[in-house]
Protein backbone atom coordinates (compact mmCIF):
# COMPACT_ATOMS: atom_id res chain seq x y z
CA UNK A 1 0.00 0.00 0.00
CA UNK A 2 1.29 3.46 -0.91
CA UNK A 3 0.73 6.26 1.59
CA UNK A 4 1.25 9.85 0.49
CA UNK A 5 2.10 12.17 3.36
CA UNK A 6 1.98 15.97 3.17
CA UNK A 7 3.91 18.94 4.60
CA UNK A 8 6.46 17.97 3.43
CA UNK A 9 5.23 15.75 0.60
CA UNK A 10 6.62 12.23 0.71
CA UNK A 11 5.50 8.65 0.12
CA UNK A 12 5.93 5.47 2.15
CA UNK A 13 5.07 1.84 1.38
CA UNK A 14 3.33 -0.09 4.14
CA UNK A 15 1.49 -3.43 4.35
CA UNK A 16 -2.31 -3.30 3.95
CA UNK A 17 -4.94 -5.76 5.15
CA UNK A 18 -5.78 -3.79 8.28
CA UNK A 19 -7.86 -0.81 9.41
CA UNK A 20 -6.59 2.67 8.64
CA UNK A 21 -6.25 3.47 12.34
CA UNK A 22 -3.50 0.82 12.57
CA UNK A 23 -1.69 2.41 9.63
CA UNK A 24 -1.91 5.81 11.34
CA UNK A 25 -0.70 4.30 14.62
CA UNK A 26 2.31 2.85 12.84
CA UNK A 27 3.06 6.28 11.38
CA UNK A 28 2.58 7.92 14.79
CA UNK A 29 -0.25 10.08 13.47
CA UNK A 30 -3.24 11.17 15.57
CA UNK A 31 -6.32 10.31 13.48
CA UNK A 32 -8.09 13.49 14.63
CA UNK A 33 -5.44 15.63 12.97
CA UNK A 34 -5.63 14.30 9.40
CA UNK A 35 -8.00 13.61 6.57
CA UNK A 36 -7.49 10.21 4.96
CA UNK A 37 -8.34 10.10 1.26
CA UNK A 38 -8.61 6.95 -0.88
CA UNK A 39 -9.45 7.12 -4.58
CA UNK A 40 -10.57 10.70 -4.21
CA UNK A 41 -12.95 9.89 -1.34
CA UNK A 42 -12.71 10.59 2.37
CA UNK A 43 -12.57 7.50 4.55
CA UNK A 44 -12.79 7.05 8.31
CA UNK A 45 -10.08 5.38 10.35
CA UNK A 46 -12.28 2.30 10.69
CA UNK A 47 -12.08 1.44 6.98
CA UNK A 48 -10.03 -1.56 5.96
CA UNK A 49 -7.22 -0.95 3.45
CA UNK A 50 -5.67 -3.42 1.06
CA UNK A 51 -2.14 -3.86 -0.25
CA UNK A 52 -3.07 -2.25 -3.57
CA UNK A 53 -4.66 0.84 -2.07
CA UNK A 54 -3.19 4.32 -2.32
CA UNK A 55 -3.91 6.68 0.55
CA UNK A 56 -3.31 10.37 1.03
CA UNK A 57 -2.90 11.45 4.64
CA UNK A 58 -3.55 15.19 4.73
CA UNK A 59 -2.90 17.22 7.90
CA UNK A 60 -5.64 19.56 9.04
CA UNK A 61 -3.71 21.58 11.60
CA UNK A 62 -3.00 25.16 10.65
CA UNK A 63 -0.97 27.43 12.81
CA UNK A 64 0.52 30.84 13.09
CA UNK A 65 -1.13 34.09 13.90
CA UNK A 66 -4.33 35.08 12.17
CA UNK B 1 -19.36 3.21 10.42
CA UNK B 2 -22.79 4.48 9.49
CA UNK B 3 -24.06 8.02 9.09
CA UNK B 4 -25.96 9.15 12.16
CA UNK B 5 -28.59 10.79 9.98
CA UNK B 6 -29.23 8.46 7.05
CA UNK B 7 -27.35 5.25 7.99
CA UNK B 8 -25.34 5.46 4.75
CA UNK B 9 -21.57 4.83 4.73
CA UNK B 10 -19.83 7.43 6.92
CA UNK B 11 -16.82 9.41 5.72
CA UNK B 12 -16.36 11.83 8.64
CA UNK B 13 -16.17 10.78 12.27
CA UNK B 14 -16.82 13.41 14.94
CA UNK B 15 -15.59 11.67 18.04
CA UNK B 16 -16.60 14.36 20.53
CA UNK B 17 -20.23 13.78 19.52
CA UNK B 18 -19.74 10.03 19.20
CA UNK B 19 -21.14 10.41 15.70
CA UNK B 20 -20.23 9.97 12.05
CA UNK B 21 -21.72 11.34 8.84
CA UNK B 22 -21.81 10.48 5.16
CA UNK B 23 -20.61 12.79 2.39
CA UNK B 24 -24.17 13.89 1.59
CA UNK B 25 -25.22 14.71 5.18
CA UNK B 26 -22.03 16.20 6.62
CA UNK B 27 -22.08 19.56 4.75
CA UNK B 28 -25.58 20.17 6.12
CA UNK B 29 -24.48 19.29 9.66
CA UNK B 30 -21.53 21.67 9.30
CA UNK B 31 -23.67 24.48 7.92
CA UNK B 32 -26.14 24.08 10.77
CA UNK B 33 -23.35 24.66 13.29
CA UNK B 34 -22.36 27.88 11.46
CA UNK B 35 -25.98 29.05 11.45
CA UNK B 36 -26.22 28.31 15.14
CA UNK B 37 -23.11 30.40 15.87
CA UNK B 38 -24.37 33.33 13.77
CA UNK B 39 -27.79 33.18 15.43
CA UNK B 40 -26.62 32.76 19.00
CA UNK B 41 -24.21 35.69 18.90
CA UNK B 42 -26.33 37.77 16.49
CA UNK B 43 -23.21 38.14 14.37
CA UNK B 44 -24.84 39.68 11.30
CA UNK B 45 -28.05 39.75 9.32
CA UNK B 46 -29.17 39.60 5.72
CA UNK B 47 -28.74 43.33 5.23
CA UNK B 48 -25.19 43.47 6.56
CA UNK B 49 -22.15 43.63 4.29
CA UNK B 50 -19.72 40.98 5.49
CA UNK B 51 -16.00 41.12 4.69
CA UNK B 52 -14.54 37.60 4.91
CA UNK B 53 -10.79 37.49 5.54
CA UNK B 54 -9.61 34.73 3.18
CA UNK B 55 -6.13 33.22 3.21
CA UNK B 56 -6.62 30.42 0.68
CA UNK B 57 -6.66 27.85 3.49
CA UNK B 58 -9.44 25.45 4.39
CA UNK B 59 -11.04 27.47 7.18
CA UNK B 60 -11.51 30.82 5.51
CA UNK B 61 -12.64 29.34 2.19
CA UNK B 62 -15.04 26.98 3.98
CA UNK B 63 -16.47 29.98 5.84
CA UNK B 64 -16.85 32.03 2.67
CA UNK B 65 -18.50 29.06 0.96
CA UNK B 66 -21.06 28.61 3.75
CA UNK B 67 -21.89 32.32 3.96
CA UNK B 68 -22.41 32.54 0.20
CA UNK B 69 -24.55 29.41 0.30
CA UNK B 70 -26.67 30.85 3.09
CA UNK B 71 -27.26 33.93 0.97
CA UNK B 72 -25.24 36.47 2.93
CA UNK B 73 -23.64 39.47 1.26
CA UNK B 74 -20.09 38.15 1.70
CA UNK B 75 -17.08 39.74 0.00
CA UNK B 76 -13.64 38.14 0.30
CA UNK B 77 -10.52 40.03 1.31
CA UNK B 78 -7.11 38.56 0.54
CA UNK B 79 -4.06 40.17 2.12
CA UNK B 80 -0.82 39.54 0.24
CA UNK B 81 1.87 38.85 2.83
CA UNK B 82 4.78 38.46 0.40
CA UNK B 83 5.78 34.98 1.57
CA UNK B 84 7.15 33.82 -1.79
CA UNK B 85 5.48 30.93 -3.60
CA UNK B 86 3.31 30.19 -0.59
CA UNK B 87 1.63 33.59 -0.92
CA UNK B 88 1.35 33.17 -4.71
CA UNK B 89 -0.48 29.84 -4.30
CA UNK B 90 -2.69 31.28 -1.56
CA UNK B 91 -3.65 34.22 -3.74
CA UNK B 92 -4.37 31.91 -6.68
CA UNK B 93 -6.62 29.72 -4.50
CA UNK B 94 -8.71 32.69 -3.37
CA UNK B 95 -8.97 34.04 -6.93
CA UNK B 96 -10.02 30.62 -8.25
CA UNK B 97 -12.66 30.22 -5.54
CA UNK B 98 -14.06 33.70 -6.16
CA UNK B 99 -14.24 33.05 -9.92
CA UNK B 100 -15.95 29.72 -9.46
CA UNK B 101 -18.52 31.12 -7.03
CA UNK B 102 -19.01 34.42 -8.83
CA UNK B 103 -18.08 36.22 -5.63
CA UNK B 104 -16.28 39.51 -5.17
CA UNK B 105 -12.69 39.32 -3.95
CA UNK B 106 -10.72 42.35 -2.80
CA UNK B 107 -6.95 42.15 -2.66
CA UNK B 108 -4.61 44.24 -0.53
CA UNK B 109 -0.86 43.79 -0.83
CA UNK B 110 0.97 44.49 2.41
CA UNK B 111 4.15 45.68 0.63
CA UNK B 112 2.28 47.96 -1.78
CA UNK B 113 0.01 49.38 0.90
CA UNK B 114 2.29 49.56 3.91
CA UNK B 115 5.83 49.25 2.58
CA UNK B 116 6.93 45.89 3.98
CA UNK B 117 6.26 42.18 3.67
CA UNK B 118 6.14 39.55 6.41
CA UNK B 119 9.56 37.95 5.80
CA UNK B 120 11.12 41.43 6.10
CA UNK B 121 9.12 42.17 9.24
CA UNK B 122 10.29 38.89 10.77
CA UNK B 123 13.92 39.82 10.10
CA UNK B 124 13.83 43.50 10.99
CA UNK B 125 11.33 43.76 13.84
CA UNK B 126 11.58 42.83 17.49
CA UNK B 127 8.40 40.77 17.46
CA UNK B 128 8.18 37.19 16.26
CA UNK B 129 7.19 36.74 12.63
CA UNK B 130 3.80 35.31 13.59
CA UNK B 131 3.14 38.17 16.03
CA UNK B 132 3.85 40.91 13.49
CA UNK B 133 1.90 38.96 10.86
CA UNK B 134 -1.14 38.77 13.14
CA UNK B 135 -0.85 42.44 14.02
CA UNK B 136 -0.55 43.40 10.34
CA UNK B 137 -3.56 41.28 9.38
CA UNK B 138 -5.82 42.72 12.08
CA UNK B 139 -4.85 46.25 11.11
CA UNK B 140 -5.19 45.72 7.35
CA UNK B 141 -8.52 43.88 7.68
CA UNK B 142 -9.94 46.67 9.83
CA UNK B 143 -8.61 49.35 7.47
CA UNK B 144 -10.10 47.57 4.44
CA UNK B 145 -13.45 47.12 6.19
CA UNK B 146 -13.59 50.79 7.13
CA UNK B 147 -12.52 51.81 3.65
CA UNK B 148 -15.14 49.60 2.00
CA UNK B 149 -17.89 50.54 4.45
CA UNK B 150 -18.42 46.94 5.60
CA UNK B 151 -20.55 46.17 8.66
CA UNK B 152 -18.57 43.22 9.94
CA UNK B 153 -15.32 41.28 9.43
CA UNK B 154 -15.64 37.47 9.54
CA UNK B 155 -12.59 35.28 10.10
CA UNK B 156 -12.19 31.51 9.82
CA UNK B 157 -10.97 30.83 13.36
CA UNK B 158 -12.14 27.36 14.34
CA UNK B 159 -12.63 25.53 17.64
CA UNK B 160 -9.02 24.31 17.71
CA UNK B 161 -7.71 27.86 17.15
CA UNK B 162 -9.86 29.26 19.92
CA UNK B 163 -9.15 26.46 22.40
CA UNK B 164 -5.40 26.78 21.80
CA UNK B 165 -5.51 30.55 22.24
CA UNK B 166 -7.55 30.24 25.41
CA UNK B 167 -5.09 27.66 26.73
CA UNK B 168 -2.16 29.99 26.03
CA UNK B 169 -3.85 32.98 27.62
CA UNK B 170 -4.85 30.90 30.64
CA UNK B 171 -1.35 29.52 31.13
CA UNK B 172 -0.13 33.11 31.28
CA UNK B 173 -3.25 34.45 33.06
CA UNK B 174 -3.62 37.13 30.42
CA UNK B 175 -6.95 38.11 31.94
CA UNK B 176 -7.50 41.05 29.57
CA UNK B 177 -7.17 38.77 26.55
CA UNK B 178 -9.25 36.03 28.20
CA UNK B 179 -12.07 38.52 28.83
CA UNK B 180 -12.14 39.48 25.16
CA UNK B 181 -11.94 36.03 23.59
CA UNK B 182 -15.47 36.10 22.31
CA UNK B 183 -16.63 34.97 18.85
CA UNK B 184 -18.15 38.44 18.57
CA UNK B 185 -16.29 41.66 19.23
CA UNK B 186 -18.65 44.61 18.81
CA UNK B 187 -17.55 47.53 16.67
CA UNK B 188 -16.52 50.72 18.42
CA UNK B 189 -14.52 53.89 17.92
CA UNK B 190 -13.02 52.98 14.55
CA UNK B 191 -12.96 49.22 15.06
CA UNK B 192 -15.29 47.28 12.79
CA UNK B 193 -17.27 44.42 14.40
CA UNK B 194 -15.41 41.09 14.20
CA UNK B 195 -16.96 37.63 14.25
CA UNK B 196 -15.79 34.00 14.17
CA UNK B 197 -18.66 31.88 12.83
CA UNK B 198 -16.61 28.63 12.76
CA UNK B 199 -15.80 28.63 16.48
CA UNK B 200 -18.02 25.60 17.13
CA UNK B 201 -16.27 23.45 14.48
CA UNK B 202 -12.95 21.62 14.70
CA UNK B 203 -10.13 21.76 12.17
CA UNK B 204 -10.94 18.23 11.11
CA UNK B 205 -14.52 19.27 10.40
CA UNK B 206 -13.57 22.39 8.41
CA UNK B 207 -11.03 20.38 6.40
CA UNK B 208 -13.59 17.63 5.73
CA UNK B 209 -16.21 20.20 4.73
CA UNK B 210 -13.80 21.95 2.35
CA UNK B 211 -12.81 18.62 0.80
CA UNK B 212 -16.38 17.40 0.37
CA UNK B 213 -17.41 20.72 -1.16
CA UNK B 214 -14.59 20.41 -3.69
CA UNK B 215 -12.82 23.52 -2.47
CA UNK B 216 -9.27 23.61 -3.81
CA UNK B 217 -7.59 25.06 -0.72
CA UNK B 218 -3.89 25.40 0.02
CA UNK B 219 -2.85 22.33 2.00
CA UNK B 220 0.72 23.35 2.67
CA UNK B 221 1.55 25.21 5.85
CA UNK B 222 3.09 28.67 6.01
CA UNK B 223 6.89 28.16 5.74
CA UNK B 224 7.47 30.73 8.50
CA UNK B 225 5.30 29.02 11.10
CA UNK B 226 7.83 26.45 12.41
CA UNK B 227 8.10 26.58 16.20
CA UNK B 228 5.02 28.73 16.54
CA UNK B 229 3.67 28.75 20.10
CA UNK B 230 0.08 28.36 18.94
CA UNK B 231 1.00 25.07 17.28
CA UNK B 232 2.48 23.75 20.51
CA UNK B 233 -0.73 24.56 22.37
CA UNK B 234 -2.71 22.81 19.64
CA UNK B 235 -0.54 19.73 19.99
CA UNK B 236 -1.07 19.76 23.75
CA UNK B 237 -4.83 20.04 23.32
CA UNK B 238 -4.80 17.26 20.71
CA UNK B 239 -2.90 14.96 23.08
CA UNK B 240 -5.65 15.41 25.69
CA UNK B 241 -8.40 15.15 23.07
CA UNK B 242 -7.02 11.82 21.80
CA UNK B 243 -7.88 10.10 25.07
CA UNK B 244 -10.75 12.38 26.16
CA UNK B 245 -12.78 13.37 23.08
CA UNK B 246 -14.73 16.55 23.68
CA UNK B 247 -12.19 18.25 25.94
CA UNK B 248 -11.48 21.07 23.48
CA UNK B 249 -15.17 21.84 23.06
CA UNK B 250 -15.79 21.66 26.81
CA UNK B 251 -12.85 23.98 27.40
CA UNK B 252 -13.75 26.68 24.88
CA UNK B 253 -17.54 26.42 24.60
CA UNK B 254 -17.72 25.93 28.37
CA UNK B 255 -15.66 29.10 28.74
CA UNK B 256 -18.16 31.01 26.59
CA UNK B 257 -21.07 29.74 28.70
CA UNK B 258 -19.63 29.88 32.18
CA UNK B 259 -16.12 31.33 32.17
CA UNK B 260 -16.32 34.56 30.20
CA UNK B 261 -18.77 36.28 32.56
CA UNK B 262 -16.19 35.88 35.35
CA UNK B 263 -13.61 38.00 33.53
CA UNK B 264 -14.42 41.69 33.62
CA UNK B 265 -13.49 43.79 30.60
CA UNK B 266 -11.81 47.10 31.28
CA UNK B 267 -13.48 50.04 29.59
CA UNK B 268 -10.48 51.12 27.55
CA UNK B 269 -10.47 54.74 26.40
CA UNK B 270 -9.45 55.01 22.76
CA UNK B 271 -8.14 57.97 20.77
CA UNK B 272 -6.83 58.35 17.22
CA UNK B 273 -3.27 57.21 16.51
CA UNK B 274 -1.22 60.34 15.78
CA UNK B 275 0.28 58.67 12.72
CA UNK B 276 -2.60 56.87 11.00
CA UNK B 277 -5.76 57.91 12.85
CA UNK B 278 -6.81 54.39 13.80
CA UNK B 279 -7.96 53.90 17.39
CA UNK B 280 -5.38 53.28 20.09
CA UNK B 281 -4.80 53.94 23.76
CA UNK B 282 -1.43 55.66 23.34
CA UNK B 283 0.04 58.26 20.97
CA UNK B 284 0.74 55.74 18.22
CA UNK B 285 -1.00 52.45 17.52
CA UNK B 286 0.86 49.14 17.76
CA UNK B 287 0.76 48.70 14.00
CA UNK B 288 2.42 52.06 13.31
CA UNK B 289 5.05 51.37 15.95
CA UNK B 290 5.83 47.94 14.51
CA UNK B 291 5.87 49.33 10.98
CA UNK B 292 8.20 52.15 11.92
CA UNK B 293 10.53 49.64 13.50
CA UNK B 294 10.48 47.34 10.49
CA UNK B 295 11.07 50.21 8.07
CA UNK B 296 13.62 51.80 10.39
CA UNK B 297 11.76 55.07 10.23
CA UNK B 298 10.65 57.59 12.82
CA UNK B 299 7.05 57.95 13.91
CA UNK B 300 5.66 61.45 13.58
CA UNK B 301 2.13 62.69 13.45
CA UNK B 302 0.90 62.43 10.81
CA UNK B 303 2.83 59.65 9.09
CA UNK B 304 6.14 57.89 9.21
CA UNK B 305 9.26 59.79 8.20
CA UNK B 306 12.84 58.96 7.37
CA UNK B 307 14.82 58.78 10.57
CA UNK B 308 18.20 60.47 11.01
CA UNK B 309 20.98 58.14 12.07
CA UNK B 310 21.14 59.61 15.56
CA UNK B 311 17.45 58.91 16.20
CA UNK B 312 17.31 55.32 15.03
CA UNK B 313 16.45 54.05 18.45
CA UNK B 314 13.23 56.09 18.67
CA UNK B 315 11.10 53.58 16.84
CA UNK B 316 12.55 50.74 18.87
CA UNK B 317 11.76 52.38 22.19
CA UNK B 318 8.23 53.21 21.03
CA UNK B 319 7.69 49.62 19.99
CA UNK B 320 8.15 48.51 23.58
CA UNK B 321 4.94 50.26 24.67
CA UNK B 322 1.74 48.35 25.22
CA UNK B 323 -0.03 46.98 22.15
CA UNK B 324 -3.48 48.54 22.35
CA UNK B 325 -4.60 47.46 18.91
CA UNK B 326 -4.54 43.97 20.31
CA UNK B 327 -7.65 44.71 22.31
CA UNK B 328 -9.15 43.19 19.20
CA UNK B 329 -7.74 39.79 19.76
CA UNK B 330 -4.41 38.11 19.90
CA UNK B 331 -2.96 34.75 19.23
CA UNK B 332 -0.35 33.66 21.70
Amino acid sequence: MKVKLRNPDRQVDLPGGRPIREVLDELGIDGDTVLVIRDGELVTRHEQVGDDDELEVRPVISGGSR
Amino acid sequence: MRCKRCRGPAVVEVRRHNAAFCKECFPGVFTEQVRKAIRRFEMFGRDDRVLVAVSGGKDSLALWDVLLDLGYDATGLYLGLGIGEYSDRSHDATEAFARERGAELRVVDLADEYGYDIPTAGREGSRSTCAVCGLSKRYAFNAAALDGDFDVIATGHNLDDEAATLLGNTLRWNTDFIARQSPLLPGRDGFVKKVKPLHRLSELETAAFAFLRGIDYVVEECPLVAGNTQLRYKEAMNAIEATSPGTKAQFFLGYLDRGMPLFAQDDVVLRPCESCGHPTTGRFCAFCRARAQVLDRRLEGPGIEEVPDEDRDVARSLSDEVMPVEIYGRTT
